[in-house]
């Protein structure tokens, strides 16, 4: 499998919006290659007939009545936001930023 | 020994056998256990929070809950949980209404958890007093606690090793007599590694027998709550009061909890007797390259004690067992780093609000600032086995080797093999920093224990002597739903060893643990790495 190359990992770092420092991508671009050889492993099974697990237990379609129930309190969801105002949570401009 | 702190040294069971009779009140017992916790926490680091008030306060309601049984008559008293006024430590990623739930992150320092979890609910309705919140590796990743953002764990065995994780601060808790109980929860081995490298029974049930409503995801897909106790009974009575089906969490199954898990055999005879007959698999994959030989003979004692009791053992292969450790290690990044990505520091938990209106900007700063190392190693690694083009290499193969591993299980325990008999840990407890310097050793911790994960069968842990002064825990693995009989497996073990001489140690440095001007576990772990 190829390996990852240091701009592979700032790219990856970057799609998991994690800030990374130079020291962090040197560390993981070793680990993670170093990782990534034991996946490797893998390719010694023929796996073309095997249908995926994606869950262990056969449950399916848990379905429920859509009925309104009591939830939190507003005050409740707010507690833990770092900026509110009024009845909502402060969020960072997410139009005509950079980041759009 | 005082006799306050004596008690602190008796089973379960036994502390509500003396409640119910009147000989001591949930308070005392409280008040006992809590001494012991606050004195050594500086020691052990097993806890992140103690709620005193809160604790006492569920004291006296189970205190008055007794006595209101009592003026009723004995039926009303037989009907209480035994867990009715006992402490119980939970991990620090179970949600408590009003209180702290940090995960062992600084992403989450400082969130209040807004409601119980679905077990918080469940423990409060049997009664149990939440004595605190316990150390863990961050969001459980880890098989050492040293992954915690608040320092590392120290095993009551030898201070200066650690407990096994991630629910080490709960495996610590319980083997150095801070609680009874302790809840945990196991991904990949975070009960049972633990309970192993600590000396006391963890349990993994099946995937989907305990509801995870209220406890923070780590990989959907095979994420378990479970208990840590003292003995096998003691575990089945906390599993029989956190289990059941919970429809806020569509993934727990409607499968009756059996009623007998609060009436194992208190009798030896009557546990050992149990075992005649039963069939044994040993899978002779589990005994992995660089198993400790002091390990092994200990694994292999205990499994000629148990064919000397009755029970029939035979050889039984897993052949895809040595793919479990890759395959573990694409499915549980790639669903980690997709359950975390709700960490933004928009709505809760740490944020960093930057100057110039870059969003993004503000949450690459607030998730590099918040997560530690491992978490961030896994992140990397699910968001790459899960980015275009890698899909189908990484973790769709892996989910295919999955359904191999769970039919590997499947034809044993369709062969007839009540279950199967393994090492929970190829080692003992390690020395703080032996392995964190590569990650893939860490992650070799969990080889014997994260094959029943990904089949989402149940396993559970039980001391079965010791290798270098340090515990070694025996694996007993079952189908799906056969929680009852591991723990009758795990009696009978615990019957037919009854008089063996390491039964009555107790945690080697637990006296060193009481030194109010000894070092912290990150002290220790400091001058080790010097």
């Amino acid at each position: 499998m190829a390996g990852l190359t240091r701009s592979d990992v700032e790219h990856v770092a970057y799609l998991a919006r994690l800030q990374l420092t130079d020291e962090e991508l040197d560390r993981l671009e070793g680990q993670l290659n170093h990782i990534l050889d034991q996946y490797a492993k893998l390719s010694e099974l023929d796996t073309s007939a095997i249908p995926p697990t994606a869950q262990t237990i056969e449950l399916e379609n848990i379905l429920r009545e859509d009925v309104a129930t009591p939830s939190l309190s507003v005050e409740d969801v707010l507690r833990n936001a770092k900026a509110t105002e009024g009845d909502f949570i402060v969020v960072p401009p997410i139009l005509g930023s950079e980041g759009n | 020994m005082p006799a306050a702190m004596e008690m602190t040294r008796e089973l379960g069971h036994a502390l509500a056998a003396r409640f119910r009779a009147g000989e001591v009140s949930s308070r005392e017992l409280t008040l006992a256990h809590f001494e012991v916790a606050e004195r050594q926490n500086r020691a052990i680091n097993a806890w992140l929070s103690l709620d005193r008030e809160a604790a006492l306060a569920q004291a006296d309601a189970a205190d008055a809950r007794l006595a209101a049984a009592r003026s009723e008559g004995p039926d009303a008293v037989a009907a209480l949980h035994p867990l009715l006024g006992m402490p119980v430590a939970l991990k620090d990623l179970v949600s408590v209404a009003g209180g702290q739930c940090t995960a062992g992150s600084r992403i989450l320092e400082g969130y209040v958890a807004p409601y119980d979890a679905h077990i918080t609910e469940r423990l409060r309705d049997a009664g149990a007093v939440l004595l605190g919140k316990t150390n863990m590796d961050e969001f459980a990743m880890g098989s050492s606690n040293e992954y915690s953002a608040f320092g590392p764990v120290s095993n009551p065995w030898d201070l200066d090793t650690v407990p096994g994780g991630s629910s080490g601060g709960s495996a610590a808790a319980v083997a150095a007599y801070h609680v009874p109980y302790g809840i945990g929860t196991d991904t990949g081995g975070s009960i049972r590694q633990p309970a192993a490298l600590s000396g006391i029974v963890g349990l993994k049930p099946t995937y989907g027998r305990v509801s995870r409503y209220g406890i923070v995801a780590f990989a959907s897909s095979l994420d378990q709550i479970g208990p840590l106790a003292r003995d096998s009974r003691d575990a089945a009575i906390l599993l029989h009061a956190v289990a059941g089906r919970d429809e806020r969490d569509s993934t727990s199954a409607p499968v009756p909890v059996p009623g007998e898990l609060l009436s194992l055999p208190a009798s030896d005879d009557e546990a050992a007797m149990w075992l005649r007959g039963k069939r044994l698999g040993l899978p002779a994959e589990y005994f992995v390259k660089g198993m400790e030989p002091g390990v092994e003979a200990r694994i292999r004692d205990a499994v000629d004690a148990l064919e000397g009791a009755g029970a029939f053992v035979e050889e039984v292969s897993l052949p895809h067992t040595d793919y479990g450790l890759a395959t573990y290690y694409i499915v549980v990044p790639a669903e980690a780093s997709a359950n975390l990505a709700r960490y933004d520091g928009v709505r809760y938990g740490h944020s960093v609000r930057l100057d110039g209106g870059d969003f993004i900007a503000d949450y690459l700063a607030t998730r590099g600032e918040g997560f530690g190392p491992e978490v961030k190693r896994r992140i990397m690694l699910g968001t790459y086995a899960l980015s275009a083009g890698y899909y189908d290499a990484f973790y769709l193969k892996a989910q295919k080797v999955r359904t191999l591993i769970k039919r590997d299980f499947d034809e044993v325990f369709g062969s007839g093999i009540d279950a199967l008999v393994a090492p929970t840990s190829p080692s003992v407890a390690f020395r703080f920093g032996a392995r964190t310097a590569d990650p893939v050793a860490m992650y070799l911790s969990d080889a014997c224990t994260l094959p029943a994960n990904m089949a989402g069968i149940a396993g559970v842990s039980v001391p079965c002597g010791l290798s270098e002064g340090l515990p070694v825990g025996l694996q007993f693995i079952g189908a799906p739903w056969t929680e009852l009989e591991l723990l009758r497996f795990g009696r009978a073990y615990e019957a037919i060893t009854a008089e063996a001489g390491w039964r009555t140690l107790e945690p080697a440095q637990l006296a060193l643990a009481d030194d109010p001007a000894g070092p912290t576990p990150a002290e220790r772990a400091a001058a080790l790495a010097a």
